[in-house]
């Protein structure tokens, strides 16, 4: 391509889309790469998006109609033995009414797609089906533009946002950021299971287009160090599991195995009684949380999102920080382009924005969890079971004294574990997530 | 659900070209003790048939497990060619 750009970004997910909105905005001449078929059609998340940072983007999104599958105003957190499980949820009138669509379940082929329309609107140029294979460097080695896998496809551009995803081999290959090992990703499958609207809506015990998440974790993952979850869609649930990559490879258990033992559970097969699966995909989710973090920025070049292992896998947020990211890095972009400055000293500020914000801090505040989770595997193989053993017999009258099962469910505590190794448990999960 | 039945209701824009080559078939079957692409792959891309590992990339996800899973890193990862490979439908 003879054209030179302002801004070239490589991937139209929710960074690089947030990113080519604002950009595309300031008047900036944006080409963003897609190597799917359309915005969307490789991108996988459990399903929810946060209102907050996408409003950063769009004010007016739901007038633009975004492709909202169901607004949450519920969130379960299940803790599963193989037979059972513990279920605590809450729900608030509140997020079905002042404050609507903080949490919203999407399918990303529809919303990405829609997004990359809105920036399109804005003025970006969106090019589909194009891999970017390489960058273009200048004699310093400064970034100024990207090469891909088209007849011609040099890209030149003044600054190159890096906005594709976890799965980023263009990330490893210039250096940017090292090649995640099996332990700082998660990998995931997800199956979309189609149930009538008013099947879920009886199931989950929602009306007008309201819906429920729930987050799994126990036995579920089989002793991996993993989370399971099931988001209500309009004619649809998502069924994702997922366990730490690592950890499959020293179980040999199978994803696709996993999620039909998931589906199986007791408390999920009634949830899902009757449903036609529709679709079956896999994508990873960065684990490695706070010290996995590359360097952000570079001369002419910086990293948002997901590729830039921005996700917060306590809260199972990973769009917004995308976004907010996305948006920061514009930001200094559009301040670079005022000073004529493209060098790290000049885009340093995408990195104090970060630092200064949520994205940041949360990430530093939960900086031990992962750790934690990976360490701890008894919480997903003998607490569920002692736990649900616990519950079970408290709850089974059969004539024996409560002080008599007291004292059996103490005894198989001792027997399986310790009250001393109970308490540094507590004590670490709670130093991690402090 | 059977693992082909799963990938059967995927929409994909197969290659002519695999995007996923093993870099030295020898050493899997020499070196490799653990085999762990055959069990990890969410695709069930990597198959031992006939005495060697094969390679049906047709059903590639493209999660990118098994570039950094394989305990060799013996296995040559790109992406599809722009616009090919697996097209998510809901996503």
């Amino acid at each position: 391509m003879k054209e030179e750009f302002d801004v070239a970004i490589v991937g139209a997910g929710p960074a690089g889309v947030s990113a080519a909105c604002i950009l595309a905005e300031a008047g900036l001449k944006v080409i963003v790469l897609e190597r799917g078929d359309f915005p969307g059609s490789k991108n996988m998340s459990g399903g929810v998006l946060y209102g907050h940072d996408l409003a950063q983007i769009l004010p007016d999104y739901m007038e633009r109609g975004c492709p909202v599958e169901r607004n949450i105003i519920e969130s379960r957190i299940w803790y599963l033995s193989r037979e059972g499980g513990y279920s605590l949820g809450y729900r608030d009138d509140i997020f079905s009414d002042e404050r609507k669509y903080n949490a919203f379940t999407v399918g990303r082929a529809k919303f990405d797609r829609w997004f990359a329309a809105q920036a399109q609107k804005k003025g970006a140029l969106i090019v589909p089906s194009t891999v970017v294979t390489g960058l273009l460097r200048d004699g310093n080695s400064a970034v100024t533009g990207v090469v891909t896998d088209r007849e011609d496809g040099d890209v030149k551009a003044k600054v190159t946002l890096l906005a594709d995803g976890i799965n980023s081999k263009l990330a490893a290959s210039t250096g940017f950021r090292s090649e995640p090992a099996p332990d700082q990703v998660a990998l995931a499958v997800k199956e979309v299971i189609e149930i009538p609207a008013d099947l879920i809506e009886k199931r989950f015990n929602v009306s007008n287009g309201d819906g429920v998440t729930i987050e799994i974790i126990g036995q579920v993952t089989a002793g991996m160090d993993g989370i399971a979850v099931i988001y209500t869609n309009k004619r649809s649930l998502s069924l994702s599991i997922g366990a730490n990559l690592q950890d499959f490879v020293h179980s040999r258990i199978k994803p696709y195995e996993l999620i039909e033992d998931f589906k199986k559970h007791p408390m999920v097969a009634p949830l899902i009684a009757g449903g036609r699966a529709l679709e079956y995909i896999s994508h990873w989710l960065a684990e490695g949380g706070y010290h996995a973090i590359p360097r952000l920025y570079g001369d002419g070049y910086l990293i948002a999102g997901d590729s830039a292992m921005l996700f917060n896998s306590l809260h199972r947020e990973g769009n917004n920080l995308a976004m907010a990211s996305g948006r920061m890095a514009a930001q200094t972009i559009i301040e670079a382009f005022r000073r004529r400055d493209f060098s790290k000293n000049c885009l340093a500020q995408y990195g104090d924005k970060l630092s200064n914000s949520y994205v940041m801090n949360d990430l530093k505040k939960y900086r031990r969890f992962n750790g934690f989770l990976y360490w701890h595997k008894e919480l997903f193989g003998t607490l569920p079971e002692l736990a649900s053993f616990a519950a079970r017999e408290m709850l089974t009258v059969d004539g024996l004294p409560k002080k008599f099962k007291q004292r059996m469910i103490m005894k198989e505590l001792r027997r399986r574990t310790s009250v001393w190794k109970l308490f540094k448990l507590v004590w670490q999960g709670w130093r991690s997530v402090k | 659900m059977k693992i082909e039945d799963k990938l059967f209701l995927d929409r994909y824009r197969v290659s002519e070209e695999s995007h996923l080559k093993i870099a030295d078939p020898g050493i899997c079957m020499k070196k490799c003790g653990e085999q762990p692409c055959l069990y990890f792959c969410p695709a069930n891309v990597y198959r031992l048939e006939e005495g060697r590992i094969s390679v049906h990339y047709e059903g590639c996800l493209e999660c990118g497990s098994c570039r950094i899973a394989c305990p060799l890193l013996n296995i040559d990862w790109t992406f599809p060619r722009g616009g090919f490979g697996i097209c998510h439908k809901f996503g």
